[in-house]
């Protein structure tokens, strides 16, 4: 009984921190280019940071 | 078709999209959906700060935008460009960007049409010739 509660705390922990993970909105920027290209910024970035406010502040 | 027909048109095919307004190229509001003043010149404005910021990061590249999305964990921004014009919308979390950005330059392409086709002149009636005296 304790292995198989063990085995599902392994399998099914990391299992509900990888859905949560991707069910939160994950904040970025994303620019397009006229030669096709697109470049993402993430919020480490420095200039992600000036463009997430703005996009803040009209939100 | 005008500026606020085609805002109209595309709040209504495109549920994701929350509020747009569309700009000229100085960034003055051309039309807004929903109507509210103060929220379309606070959206215009984010929408040319945006722009900017945007362009001085790819200065050095030599290559210009045309579209960017500000993505945030309580909803998007984006912005897209054609022809001088150009069209901010705000929507949910987690949007299609794709469809967005579609329906946002299927937007700017029908007004840039509409611009382009020749105004059809109004016909003159013309008087009915008056019986030879």
């Amino acid at each position: 009984m304790r292995r198989l509660l063990a085995v599902l705390l392994l399998v099914v922990g990391p299992l509900l921190y990888l859905v949560r993970r991707r069910a939160t909105p994950h904040e970025r920027v994303h620019l397009y280019y006229d030669d096709g290209s697109m470049v993402t910024l993430e919020p480490s970035a420095p200039q992600a940071e000036r463009l997430l406010a703005l996009a803040r502040a009209a939100l | 078709m005008d500026a606020a027909s085609a805002l109209a048109d595309l709040t209504e095919i495109s549920t994701q999209v929350e509020a747009a307004v569309l700009l000229d190229e100085a960034g003055a509001v051309l039309a807004a959906a929903p109507d509210d003043s103060l929220r379309s010149e606070r959206l215009a404005r984010t929408a040319v700060d945006l722009l900017a910021a945007a362009r001085e990061r790819s200065e050095s590249s030599g290559r210009t935008l045309t579209q960017l999305e500000a993505a945030l964990r309580e909803g998007s921004v984006f912005v897209a460009r054609d022809d001088g014009r150009s069209i901010v919308a705000v929507t949910g979390a987690s949007p299609t960007s794709g469809l967005v950005f579609y329906d946002l330059r299927a937007c700017l392409r029908t007004l840039a049409e509409a611009e382009k086709k020749p105004h059809k002149k109004p016909r003159v009636r013309r008087p009915k010739d008056e019986p030879h005296a």
